[in-house]
């Protein structure tokens, strides 16, 4: 049993089910991050462990108490919206406090709590302002503000930053990953952005369409993701997902694929586990950065394979260069040093990290190998 | 060219600013036409308008038409004045506005915020409410008050009036709490406030402006009214309007138009007050920085 166990929940809506059976279990201490495209039920998920939707069927644990039909102030859980959700008729300070005043806090206790608050978030001087004086990333703090104020079990949090300009939300984020490592209170975050799910969670449970595509470590559903939906959502830019043909080379699976001129190359596999696919279509996928040239390709891996194809488009952004070919007919990006020289239309020998390679299923499109 | 059409369009449109003005100007002054009127007139002494100056400022002025007016003058057979009536009214706009608008936000707040199956049924009944013509009820309400011990007084008066502001309060306050942020009310009960104390420390406190609406709204309309006052009220209980009624209508002696005019600025009085009193609350923006935007 975890510290947060979500067993079999189920939600409809009607005659519509929204999220299907879904299992999760928690630690304590835990950052969860449920990540997936919009509307495939990550805020119902979120709002069921709250007590803010009933559950249709399963249950909800925090502590191993069944909170089927626990109200949401005696859940011991505390939650930030996206939209931050201040009371705009009440101070910074009374926001942060309300939920103490709720619960009978008398006011000394209120008092010294909310400072305590108020200078672990550095917001000390915008106690007396009204949210509607804040700027959106002082409002985020005080939202925040008043859920660690009642010491809560569970922090939930629904698309915290996604209100933010680009710069505040990469600032916020490492804030909160700090906060988390200070305070350790288990979390369940919600967000579509795969990056911040990769770089805050202790581990993140991927969804689409009311269903948990996967659940693991942020490298687990990296480097394993577990169907080609996972794979192409987690990582930007996104996983190639190339046909290819499983053949033994030299006793060993490997893939084959079709170059821009219709010529054919061969990738080995650095996993024996695809053999029985001899023959058969597979769905190969290469995340961008393990295609480089020769000469930067990773030297602790054992399986570099090299083709020469032609090169389509070069994308300069800074510090790498985005390189796209074709390859099996689709277009496949991979990720090169600034300083390598490529051009467009000419050829170019690209190293591939074998190793790195993960390989699907063109029916099921579930991950075969590794 | 074109500054040739630029300035063609400037001067069309000083133009046009001024015809609009003066077409306004000429509106504005044939309404405050019969306020002038009825403030001349009513401190003139009498001679003066049967005189023939119904137009001209006064020569004598005299503020005796007004205190006569409020305290002596015969409305219908007792020689009170407007006074006594003044305060029957008051006694039954005040709670009559108070608590209709009360409910009708509790009511926007339910409707809104804890939905329940039958809702939208129940807000198009009420909604109903707003168009039936008072006409159709009177004896039927005149039956009830009775049968509740109401009739002839003014808490029978605020009953009614109450009952038929409720449609109205509740359509104002449920489309103003319709946009009200829904996360907010989430928060609230996350962090423990319960029904009423979201209703009071959350939603009430954000609901100035539309409180000013549905405050104005029902109390010019309650204090206006006529119908039901000379309907439901007896002797003791007539608000203003029926009281002035009777002043104008006493068939005693000549008529005394200064009074009449008067008393008919003391009864409209009230209702100009809440429009300038309450019309400067009307702020605008009280939602901003609950949320995003
Ligand atoms: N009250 C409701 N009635 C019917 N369907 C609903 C209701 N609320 C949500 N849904 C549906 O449930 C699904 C999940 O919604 P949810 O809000 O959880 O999505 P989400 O993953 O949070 O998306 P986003 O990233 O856009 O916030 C959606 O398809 C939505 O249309
Ligand atoms: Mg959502």
């Amino acid at each position: 049993m975890g510290f947060l166990d979500i067993d079999k929940a189920t939600k409809s809506y009607g005659a519509v089910e929204v999220l299907h059976n879904v299992d999760i279990s928690v630690e304590e201490g835990e950052f969860l991050v449920l990540v997936g495209p919009s509307g495939c039920g990550k805020s119902t998920l979120l709002n069921m462990i709250a007590g803010l939707e009933d559950i249709t069927s399963g249950e909800i644990r925090i502590k191993d108490r069944a909170m089927n039909g626990v109200h949401p102030s005696n859940r011991n859980i505390a939650m930030v919206f996206q939209s931050y959700a201040l009371y705009p008729n009440m101070t910074v300070g009374q926001n942060i406090t309300f939920g103490l005043e709720m619960h009978g806090v008398p006011k000394p206790e209120r008092q010294k709590a909310m400072q305590e608050v108020a200078k672990l978030l550095q917001i000390e001087q915008l106690l007396d302002r009204k949210p509607g004086a804040l700027s959106g990333g002082q409002r985020q703090r005080v939202a925040m503000g008043r859920a660690l104020v009642r010491d809560p079990d569970v922090f939930l949090f629904d698309e915290p930053l996604s209100n933010l300009d680009a710069k505040l939300r990469v600032d916020m984020r490492t804030e909160i990953k700090k906060l988390h490592q200070k305070l350790g209170t288990t979390i369940v975050y919600v967000t579509h952005d795969q990056i911040e799910a990769l770089t805050l969670s202790t581990r993140i449970a991927v969804m689409n369409g009311g269903y948990v595509q996967q659940l693991g470590t942020p490298q687990e559903i990296y480097d394993q993701p577990a169907n080609i939906f996972v794979a192409t959502f987690m990582g930007s830019p996104a996983m190639n997902v190339v046909p290819a043909q499983v053949v033994m080379q030299n006793g060993r699976p490997a893939a084959l694929v079709t170059l821009s001129d219709g010529e054919q190359a061969i990738l080995p596999f650095s996993q024996d586990n695809l053999a029985p696919y001899e023959g058969r279509e597979i769905l190969l996928g290469i995340r961008p950065e393990t295609i480089t040239d020769p000469d930067s390709a990773d030297r602790k891996s054992s399986n570099i394979a090299e083709l020469i194809n032609r090169i389509d488009v070069t994308e300069p952004a800074g510090s790498d260069t985005f390189v796209s070919m074709q390859l099996g007919g689709r277009d496949v990006i991979s990720r090169m040093r600034s300083d390598v020289p490529v051009v467009a239309g000419q050829s170019f020998t690209f190293a591939v990290n074998m190793e790195k390679a993960v390989a699907f299923d063109p029916d099921t499109e579930m991950r075969i190998a590794p | 060219m074109s500054v040739a059409t630029q300035d063609t369009a400037i001067r069309t449109g000083r133009v046009t600013r001024t015809l609009i003005y003066v077409v306004l100007i000429l509106f504005a002054l044939f309404y405050l036409l019969p306020l002038y009127v009825m403030l001349v007139n009513s401190v003139k002494p009498l001679e003066e308008i049967t005189g023939g100056g119904m137009m001209s400022l006064p020569d004598a002025f005299t503020i005796e038409p007004w205190k006569q007016a409020w305290a002596s003058a015969q409305i219908g057979v007792e020689p009170t004045g407007l006074k006594p009536y003044f305060w029957n009214s008051i006694k039954m706009v005040v709670p009559a506005v108070t608590i209709s608008t009360v409910l009708g936000a509790l009511n926007g707040y339910v409707l809104t915020k804890w939905r329940f199956k039958g809702d939208t049924i129940l807000f198009g009944l009420m909604l109903f409410a707003c168009f039936i013509p008072f006409q159709i009820v009177l004896i039927p309400m005149a039956r009830m008050l009775g049968l509740m011990g109401l009739a002839g007084s003014t808490y029978g008066l605020s009953f009614v009036h109450i009952v038929f502001g409720i449609g109205f309060t509740t359509l104002y306050f449920r489309n103003y709490y319709a946009v009200f942020p829904t996360e907010l009310i989430r928060a609230a009960q996350i962090d423990g406030a319960g029904f009423f104390q979201i209703f009071w420390r959350i939603l009430l406190p954000s609901s100035g402006p539309i409180a000013v609406v549905s405050v104005i709204w029902q109390f010019t309309n309650i204090w206006n009214d006529f119908l039901f006052g000379a309907s439901f009220a007896d002797a003791s209980s007539q608000p203003m309007t029926v009281a002035l009624n009777n002043l104008v209508q006493s068939s005693t002696g000549v008529k005394e138009y200064n009074v009449h005019f008067a008393g008919a600025i003391l009864a409209a009085m009230p209702t100009l007050f809440v429009y300038i009193v309450a019309g400067r609350y009307f702020v605008r923006g009280l939602m901003a920085g609950s949320v995003k935007g």
